[in-house]
């Protein structure tokens, strides 16, 4: 260990080390939301989600040795939550919010319960590209040690971009979502739509919680979560249903969430409660100067039981 | 008022199956005289016993207990601090019988326990933390703790020798009395061996959260620290980070060491078994539990981890030679003169406070060469 400090620069690489580290989860989980969203549907169960995937990756990346069994494991239970959700939803006068959140507590108590044996044991994890080598600084190797997953959530905010407004399966999901009659008179079943699009969403949560358990900060236990899967679902909304959006509104959240250990660890040390609430003043600040006093809620899909 | 009547339910079916075995089985009552060291004790966590952490360190105590005979050992984890550990120690109480309460965390005092004490006064409950208080609180309740700064003193003497940068880190929840003390205890150790060294400290706010404390360590580890330790519920998540960086770790309520391995140094562990024995031994004997238990390494309350490979001849002979005066009674972690941060003295040149001086179990502040701040 040669590394020495690097004093005040530490913020801004803090700022974007932890940009990168801490915004995984909430890029996956925000994108499965999206997709779910655009359908017409909220699954305000990805907390449960993406807890329940964390575990699954975790116990069988234990069991197996391969943390990307891991996470198809993670995948394959993520979609089963979401089919439940999505199939629950399906019959009439059946409130998606409630269920959700009936499914958040379900997700958080399986995992707890099938997860005790794998507190202790260590996974192996998931490998990282070292793109530092350029570097001789230690921090700034450290910092641009970036996962697989990150690299993966970027290109599938693009995907998405694109696919949602080039391919007939994002016409299709649009449709559903923006209006249940206009999609019957298709001839699509919004059901099925919104099903598929609820499985999707929960496996990519799922992946945002094999991050959290394989990566960073690569560990099983019950307090692994911090509500990012709650966090994600707002900010989709955050976002405006835009899957860039939500990358980047991911990104700002990680790098926020870095600035209050980073500045206490160059010795600006009072008010660190303050420097902690700063992700969420951020979004406080951002949609106050979004808001529009004519429009709400602009690329809010019309069958969303939010803006009914 | 259905809570109070089914109770009485359940007292009245309680009562009623004791009188038929009285009728039908005098022999089976006969043995269970004989058997007076019966005692079912409660165990309640807040997290999972298996955390590296605060909760294992009270589980593997509490397995000690479990072997004592005569001794139903009954246990509940994840039990948030609030009614729902009240419901727990009810249960506790009316179905498995037991009349011996250690509910471990520190937010299960106030209310929680001091209610369910009041309820069920022949119930003896014991806290882990330093609430308690003579005259305040009931005489069936009582606290129990340990001075484990002594252990983080001695990590520090471990840091200091290995440090290069002569920084080192540490990952702290909150800025309580405790916390600051190991704090404290830490660079006061580390200092001993190089006046030096400094220590930054970086507060997450709460006792668990994982993606903060690894945050935490990578800031401190970004600024220079080479050695790191912690107060945290679970330090896994820091001792696994700071290790996967390349730095020296101290471990923390638990043995850390299968984490860290060769970077692991040392660690200040709890010794509860000691201490849970002592309890039992005095309930089943009839004798009086203390309500205000206190004790550091010499009393078998705290213990520190093997030394690790990484730990350098000349450092384990200060370690050795300052273990074997704390062990002695003859060592005080806290004398003066000592200054605050702030520049503050807080401790006059010719005073040198016991680890069991009451003034400390109070402390507010950092001393100099720590580098954070408690608000």
């Amino acid at each position: 260990m040669e590394e020495t400090g690097i004093g005040i620069w530490g913020v801004p690489l803090a700022i974007f080390a932890g940009a990168i580290r801490v915004s995984t989860p909430f890029i996956f989980v925000s994108l499965g939301e999206t997709i779910t969203e655009r359908s017409g549907r909220i699954n305000l169960g990805l907390e449960g989600t993406l807890v329940f995937g964390a575990m699954t990756a975790y116990a069988v990346a234990v069991l197996t040795g391969s943390p990307w069994l891991g996470v198809l494991a993670a995948m394959a239970t993520g979609s089963v939550f979401g089919v439940i959700h999505g199939w629950i939803c399906k019959f009439p006068k059946v409130n998606d919010i409630a269920i959700g959140i009936a499914m958040m507590q379900f997700g958080l108590g399986l995992a707890f319960f099938l997860g005790k044996p794998f507190i202790q044991p260590a996974a192996p994890k998931l490998p990282s590209i070292p793109l530092g080598g350029w570097s001789t600084v230690p921090q700034v190797q450290a910092a641009l040690n970036i996962n697989v997953l990150f690299f993966l959530g970027a290109a599938l905010a693009l995907f998405l971009f694109w696919a949602f407004r080039n391919t007939r399966i994002g016409l299709i999901l649009r449709v559903v979502g923006d209006s249940t009659d206009a999609a019957r008179a298709m001839g699509i079943n919004p059901d099925t739509v919104r099903l598929l699009a609820t499985a999707a969403g929960g496996s990519l949560a799922a992946i945002g919680g094999a991050y959290l358990s394989l990566y960073y900060p690569g560990s099983w236990n019950e307090g692994i979560s911090s509500g990012q899967g709650l966090m994600a679902v707002a900010l989709v909304i955050f976002a405006r249903w835009n899957p860039i959006g939500c990358f980047l509104a991911a990104l700002l959240f990680g790098g926020a969430g870095a600035l209050g250990p980073a500045l206490q660890s160059i010795g600006v040390t009072q008010g660190y409660y303050l420097f902690y609430a700063a992700p969420y003043l951020l979004t406080l600040i951002i949609l106050i100067v979004t808001s529009s006093p004519t429009r709400s809620l602009t690329g809010a899909p019309g069958a969303l039981s939010l803006t009914k | 008022m259905t809570k109070l009547l089914s109770m009485n339910r359940r007292h009245f079916l309680q009562a009623s199956a004791a009188g038929a075995l009285t009728g039908l089985a005098p022999g089976l009552i006969g043995s269970k005289a004989t058997a007076q060291t019966a005692l079912t004790v409660g165990f309640i966590y807040v997290g999972p016993k298996d955390d590296y952490g605060y909760n294992q360190a009270h589980a593997e105590g509490a397995a000690v207990i479990k072997g004592m005979p005569g001794v139903t050992l009954v246990e509940e984890e994840n039990v948030p601090e609030t009614v729902d550990v009240q419901k727990t120690m009810e249960s506790m109480i009316n179905l498995d019988g037991a009349t011996l309460l250690f509910p471990t965390s520190f937010g299960y005092f106030d209310p929680h326990m001091l209610a369910m004490a009041a309820k069920y006064p022949d119930v003896q409950f014991r806290h882990c933390g330093g609430l308690w208080q003579e005259g305040k609180h009931p005489a069936n309740t009582g606290s129990y703790f340990g001075y484990i700064f002594q252990g983080q003193y001695l990590n520090g003497i471990a840091a200091g020798y290995a440090t290069k940068s002569k920084k080192i880190g540490f990952v702290a929840a909150k800025p309580i009395p405790q916390v600051l003390q190991n704090i404290n205890a830490f660079l006061l150790g580390a200092r001993s061996v190089d006046p030096a060294i400094t220590c930054q400290v970086i507060f997450t706010g709460e006792w668990s959260l994982a993606v903060k404390e690894a945050e935490a360590t990578n800031a401190l580890i970004d600024q220079g620290a080479d050695v790191i330790t912690c107060h945290v519920d679970s330090p896994k998540v820091v001792v696994e980070t700071a290790a996967g960086r390349g730095a020296f770790v101290c471990g923390y309520h638990a043995d850390q060491s299968a984490l860290a391995k060769d970077k692991y140094l040392t660690g200040a562990e709890w010794a509860w078994g000691n201490v849970y024995t002592n309890f039992i031994k005095a309930a089943q004997s009839g004798g009086k539990l203390g309500n205000f238990v206190r004790g550091g390494l010499k009393d078998g309350f705290v213990k520190m981890s093997p030394l690790g490979p990484a730990v350098s001849d000349e450092a384990r002979k200060k370690f050795e030679a300052t273990l074997a005066e704390v062990m002695a009674g003859k060592f005080s972690v806290f004398k003066g003169p000592l200054k605050d941060n702030r520049g503050n003295v807080v401790i006059a040149a010719d005073k040198a406070y016991a680890e069991d001086a009451i003034d400390l179990e109070s402390m507010a502040y950092l001393v100099e060469g720590v580098v954070g701040s408690t608000s």
